[in-house]
């Protein structure tokens, strides 16, 4: 199901210092129509469905339509993510609703410090197999 | 094409372009979960001054295979052994694997999974009230013996949060996709860097290191997938790795191994949604047109494969082969038994099970295959109702989900065998490369959790064998301009030729991306076993097909792109080709 962008919502992300979608789209497919000033899904037979742009646009312009190919029409999935949690509103084509929100993370957006209760240069034996998070421990060895 | 109006035709960005070159120690090239493992271990044991540098073709947040999320991770210890754990890989890959390797994984992962847990990645737990990690104790609720499930849609955004944490932002590049790896010109078989292009900017970047760690993911669409239009997109596999790691490690001079097996996951049918939550956690079968268990009905097929066919779980492949076999009779279509999977355990479950068991259903595909949703609800497919199709994938590359392609790498010290180790963990054939996850052949099964832990083991491995020969300094004699050319020499065909023909997509001077990649897929489809033959050839097959392939590759100089966009297709179109005739050799075994 490519994605596309609904002219009326998008406003080209114009008071930000970046295009959004372009921004996030692992594929490279969102681009901004600068005649227009809106945004566009330039190869939609490229894209994976992965929701990554429909998720970021801060206007909701973005959804997504089922693959003509091998999908009817009249079906939607449309999430809202928020910082900790995402909401999942499911159109079936016979009308049905279903719900769904699931927790996303448990730390704050920009939150994790990687390196939290570690020392500060772990100094430890280059040589070992040990990863950082294993020092002291001794490392299992095949039971012959 | 015409009207690209976002990316930088070709025009501007040949007038325009400037020359980077960047001089690091370490370079990582692909931020996916090996990417982001390496980053996240290398600072703890790399000196200060030592340069770290990433480059991704996207953006960290949402690239590679877990972008768009997972909802679980599929490689967790607990309470199982190393021992236990290469058992199962060896058995599902038909004893062809490295145990070495497998071992080093099963024994490093778990740390990974609480690493995720810390970063913030809510992990279902068996006792819902339990409130501990699982590093303080708490157990995982387990979807099948190696899987843990999790609430897992940023996976990927975490991942990539601490990563940009660890090595801090100016030492990242994203929107720049690699060409090719740079070997040194004094030292033979050692490598030097990596070049590429920015996808924004009218920039060529060189990257001078002393080593690099490649993790760019396995490969999609070298076979021609099943659907054609606008449902190409929807493969299983996440259709922007465009086997990189294997073309360029190959390109490299680096030993590949098991490249000739390719994976052909059986999943619902079109939406590609993940199947194995069904089997494990559901308890639903797949069964044939007529209500049939192919599996019991052809379970004698299985005995003709021992160990690995008569294995408590028999190997995946094997199960695909019973499968095709019916298929073959005349018993398809296949469905997955949904609706009795769930009417089953909606008379033995609590009422309270009941409600969750209907979300973690749909949480499955929301959390990795929304389009499986989209297409449940476009069909008004209600699980506990009515069936859905399920049916076996066109064949990918890659080595570390239930596939073993890659690259020959360095063991273990301490428990490889002697020829199986050279100096340093994870690296390739070649001096100072190292990769990890998709990267490293012949030991599937990784996962997320064992593809980020194996980043984890290349970068410390990595950084000893920079302080090995700290006296060490690339040397890349080819000229920056003549590189620049190589790089963007789509784009200087293009520009070329375009306006001999009216219609710049039919011309007689070139061939663009989309017509490359077409004709790559057909022929591997026609003649490698693809789906159109079900995954049937011969070795007439193949060497007609190597022949078309000899044919595709000598026209690849002529690959000819209109803007950075396209450039990026030229690039990646022919990174699948050399993927495509790896494959076709290691099957045909010349
Ligand atoms: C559909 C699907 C479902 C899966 N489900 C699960 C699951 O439920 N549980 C689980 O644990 N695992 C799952 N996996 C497996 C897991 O995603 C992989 O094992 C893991 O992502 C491999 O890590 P990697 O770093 O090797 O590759 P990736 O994570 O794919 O990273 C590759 C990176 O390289 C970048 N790149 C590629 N080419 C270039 C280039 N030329 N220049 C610069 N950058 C480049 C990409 O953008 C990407 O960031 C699944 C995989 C898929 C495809
Ligand atoms: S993110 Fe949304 S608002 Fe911004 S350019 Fe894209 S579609 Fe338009
Ligand atoms: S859904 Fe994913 S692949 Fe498709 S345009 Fe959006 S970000 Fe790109």
């Amino acid at each position: 199901m490519p994605s596309f962008v609904i002219t009326e919502k998008c406003d080209g992300c114009k008071g930000r210092d970046k295009t959004a979608c372009q921004y996030i789209c692992p594929n490279d497919l969102m681009v901004l129509n600068k005649d227009v000033m809106k945004a566009y899904n330039q190869e939609p037979d490229q894209c994976w469905e992965c929701y990554s742009c429909v998720k970021i646009c801060p206007q909701s312009a973005i959804e997504v339509r089922a693959y003509q190919d091998f999908a009817p029409l009249g079906s939607s999935v449309i999430p809202m993510r928020g910082s900790d949690s995402i909401m999942w509103t499911i159109k079936y084509r016979n009308g049905k609703l279903k719900r769904f929100k699931f927790p996303i993370r448990t730390t704050p957006e920009g939150g994790i410090d990687p390196y939290h209760g570690m020392p500060e240069v772990s100094g430890g034996d280059l040589k070992s197999e040990l990863l950082c998070t294993e020092a002291g421990k001794t490392l299992a060895v095949p039971q012959k | 094409m015409a009207d690209q109006k976002g990316s930088m035709t070709s025009a501007d960005a040949l007038a325009n372009y400037k020359i980077e070159e960047i001089n690091t120690d370490l370079l990582l090239v692909g931020g996916g979960m090996a990417g982001c493992g390496a980053a996240f271990e290398v600072k703890k044991w790399a000196p200060k001054d030592m340069k770290i540098t990433l480059v991704e073709k996207a953006a960290i947040e949402r690239s590679g295979a877990v972008a768009m999320g997972l909802s679980a991770i599929n490689t967790y210890l607990g309470d199982n052994t190393p021992e236990d754990y290469v058992k199962m890989v060896a058995n599902d890959l038909m004893g062809i694997v490295r145990e070495d390797l497998i071992y080093d994984v099963g024994r490093h992962v778990d740390t990974s999974v609480q690493l995720f847990e810390k970063f913030g990645l809510p992990i279902f737990k068996e006792d819902e009230e339990d409130t501990r990690t699982i590093e303080e104790g708490a157990r995982p609720l387990r979807a099948g013996k190696w899987q843990i499930m999790i609430h897992g849609e940023s996976y990927k955004v975490l991942v990539a949060e601490a990563a940009r944490k660890a090595l801090g932002e100016e030492n990242i590049y994203e929107r720049v996709f690699i060409t090719r790896l740079l070997m040194d010109e004094k030292h033979e078989n050692r490598i030097a860097g990596a070049i590429g292009f920015s996808l924004r900017d009218a920039k060529i970047y060189i990257f001078k290191a002393k080593a690099v760690i490649m993790a760019c993911g396995g490969t999609v669409n070298v076979f021609r997938p099943r659907s054609q239009a606008e449902g190409m997109g929807r493969t299983w596999y996440a259709i922007w790795n465009a086997g990189s790691t294997y073309a360029m490690g190959y390109g490299a001079g680096a030993e590949m191994t098991t490249m000739e097996n390719r994976f052909v996951p059986n999943r619902f049918k079109d939406g590609y949604g993940p199947v194995g939550a069904w089997f494990t956690l559901f308890k639903s079968r797949v069964l044939n047109a007529h209500g049939e268990d192919y599996m019991q009905k052809w379970g004698d097929m299985l005995k003709d494969y021992p160990p690995y066919g008569l294995a408590h779980v028999p190997a995946t492949c094997l199960w695909n082969h019973t499968m095709l076999k019916d298929w073959l009779e005349g018993n398809g279509p296949f469905y997955m038994n949904t609706s009795g999977a769930m009417k089953q355990l909606f008379e033995t479950l609590p009422e309270k099970r009941k409600k969750s068991l209907e979300a973690d259903a749909w949480e499955d595909f929301l959390d990795m295959t929304v389009a499986q949703a989209g297409l449940w609800a476009a069909m008004d497919i209600d699980p506990q109702e009515t069936n859905s199709e399920v049916m076996p994938t066109e064949p990918y590359f890659l080595g570390s989900h239930a596939g073993a392609c890659g690259m020959w790498v360095s063991g273990p010290a301490d428990i490889s065998p002697k020829e199986w180790h050279w100096g340093y963990n994870r690296m390739t054939t070649v001096n100072g490369l190292f990769t990890g996850g998709d990267g490293v052949g012949a030991s599937g099964h990784k996962f997320s959790s064992g593809s980020y832990t194996e980043g984890r083991i290349a970068a410390k491995a990595a950084v000893r064998f920079i302080l090995d020969d700290s006296g060490y300094a690339p040397t890349v004699h080819t000229d920056n301009k003549t590189l620049a050319e190589e790089i963007y020499g789509p784009m200087i065909t293009f520009e070329k030729f375009k306006d001999y023909s009216t219609e710049p997509n039919v011309n007689p001077n070139y061939i663009k991306p989309r017509l490359y990649l077409f004709r790559l897929n057909k022929l591997m489809d026609e003649y490698v076993a693809g789906t159109s033959t079900f995954y049937r050839t011969s070795e007439a097959s193949l060497l007609r097909g190597l022949d078309l392939l000899n044919r595709l590759k000598a026209d690849a100089p002529k690959l000819a792109a209109a803007n950075l966009h396209e450039l990026m297709r030229a690039w990646e179109n022919y990174h699948r080709s050399v993927v495509g005739e790896l494959h076709l050799r290691h099957v045909l075994f010349v």
